[in-house]
């Protein structure tokens, strides 16, 4: 059993000056018993923070995580005040996961549900092989954003590197500033009246303001679903 | 995987204190490079025509005072520092007649840098066990480059071990993988650079100072090994007066950056970062891709 602190709202305090990640979640995996808030101290960086969680619970970060914060998180809020490492919310079942900063590479890499925001910049390969989770980035995304990226949505504040969406399945991406390059089979396409519900529903989670008609939406043009002997290894 | 670490000071008043604000760097990155690790330090340049040289051997025990006269008689005056299997050599001397003589009469010794500021320390065992053996904690200077290595692709031994040299003032330490090691080498080898290790970093090295050595300026010399180099890197640089840092394009090895008023710190995570003073109120960034940042005294 873990010996817990609380603070005058009731919030339960793991310090990890003093504790460890390990104590951290297994604590939050498992009876939390009304317990509705947590807040870590010095996560100076550890990796693993707030993983596998199952509960909808909220835990507040405070400092820089390191890699895998809130991966497989499934019903939980986890807000990372500072700044994420590589694979932040990778998995994500559902629930929200927040970075005030920015995110390294690979964010929100293969998650299925739920909503990740990251107010900063994101790294390369940010919502890669996304399998229907939300995304929202307040600044730019690196390269290989979206590749291969299943379903889910993805919208980019800022601008986007080089290979945009490559290999793209039913992913859709909105994009407000500039793109590099896009990638193999993804294409700009009109945004519908669906995709400008889409994008502001997106920004009013994320407590953004810009407007639905700055964006442009890139999806697959669907043309690599089926083998093409004719292509030559073109793409 | 391996750790890369690097801190620059500006602030003069904190350069007594290099070593001891290293140390937790270098031992928070232990589980990227549990196997062995290296440091060289930039301390102010030695006087006029003086250089010089760090020395390891790998025997416990090794008489360096017998080299030393033997030196003497040879190449004439030499200051011995000894620090364990280390040894700093200032001197005089003409540095490619102390290589030829080292080389021809002590097998075991190995030259690790040369140079007018630099003095460089690697050996295997973990982070801490190596500070501790070579009291990094007591090194002062402006800038310092070290290393925590997991081997992948060469023995665990301290010539492969990082950082890696190539003439004078020049060093470099990778986090990633090369897999035309065997080209670079043959092609350098035949321009007259001599490899001293197994390792696929030794080739970045001196590909790098052989390209900066023929005018090349440091942007220009990477953007040559962007082509020439296959595989993934974060290599960190260090010369008489700078720190530079570079991610290939792919950027799979991590790296962050954090800089103050008094200093700029890297490490290939903030948790290597995480005690530096004032680091809260520090500009924390990842480079990006295929850019070279660097820094000056």
């Amino acid at each position: 059993m873990v010996s817990v602190m609380t603070d005058a709202r009731q919030r339960v305090i793991f310090d990890l000056k003093r504790q460890s990640v390990r104590e951290l979640n297994q604590f939050l995996h498992g009876d939390l018993g009304g317990i509705q808030e947590v807040l870590v101290e010095n996560p100076d960086g550890a990796h693993s923070l707030a993983v596998g969680l199952n509960a909808p619970v909220r835990v507040d970060i405070g400092g820089h995580a390191g890699y895998y914060a809130a991966g497989m998180n499934q019903s939980a809020t986890v807000v990372v005040h500072g700044n994420a490492g590589p694979g932040v919310a990778e998995n994500m079942m559902s629930g929200r996961v927040e970075v005030s900063g920015f995110a390294s590479g690979g964010a929100g890499a293969s998650a299925h549900g739920g909503l990740l925001i990251i107010r900063g910049d994101a790294g390369l390969r940010c919502g890669i092989s996304l399998k229907g989770a939300d995304i929202v980035v307040g600044g730019e995304v690196g390269s290989f954003s979206a590749f291969m990226a299943q379903a889910g949505r993805i919208v980019i504040c800022g601008d986007a590197g080089d290979g945009l969406g490559d290999s793209l399945y039913e992913a859709v991406i909105y994009v407000r500033g500039t793109v590099r390059s896009l990638g193999a089979d993804a294409r700009v396409e009109p945004m519908s009246e669906r995709d400008h519900n889409a994008v502001r529903e997106l920004l009013f989670a994320a407590g953004l303001s810009h407007a639905s008609s700055e964006f442009k939406r890139i999806a697959s043009a669907r043309s690599l679903y089926h083998w093409n002997a004719d292509a030559r290894q073109s793409y | 995987m391996c750790g890369i670490v690097g801190l620059l000071l500006k602030d003069a008043s904190l350069r007594p204190r290099l070593g001891e604000l290293m140390v937790p760097m270098l031992i928070g990155m232990t589980e990227r490079g549990p196997d062995s690790s290296g440091m060289a330090v930039f301390a102010e340049a030695v006087a006029g025509d003086r250089r010089k040289l760090s020395l390891y051997c790998a025997q416990s025990g090794f008489d360096w005072r017998a080299l030393q006269a033997a030196w003497v008689g040879r190449l004439g005056e030499a200051q011995f520092d000894i620090n364990a299997n280390h040894c700093i050599v200032t001197t005089s001397a003409d540095l490619g007649r102390a290589r030829k003589f080292i080389a021809a009469e002590y097998h075991d010794v190995h030259v690790l840098s040369a140079g007018r500021s630099i003095d460089l320390y690697k050996d295997v065992g973990l982070p801490a066990e190596v500070a501790e053996r070579y009291g990094f904690t007591r090194l002062s200077g402006t800038h310092l480059v070290g290393h925590t290595r997991m081997a992948t692709e060469s023995a665990v031994t301290t010539e492969n071990a990082h950082p890696y040299t190539a003439g004078e003032d020049w060093c470099l330490v990778h986090n990633g993988s090369l897999a035309n090691p065997g080209s670079l080498r043959r092609k350098l080898e035949k321009l007259g650079e001599r490899f001293e290790s197994d390792c696929d970093t030794e080739g970045a090295c001196r590909y790098l100072h052989w390209r900066l050595s023929s005018g090349e300026s440091l942007e220009q010399a990477i953007e040559h090994a962007f082509s020439d180099f296959d595989g993934f890197f974060t290599f960190l640089m260090g010369t008489r007066d700078k720190l530079a840092l570079v991610r290939d394009p792919f950027a799979c090895k991590p790296a962050v950056v954090a800089e103050t008023d008094e200093y700029v710190a890297i490490a290939s995570e903030f948790r290597s970062l995480a005690h530096l003073p004032g680091v809260k109120h520090a500009t924390v960034f990842e480079p990006k891709p295929a850019q070279v940042y660097a820094w000056s005294v």
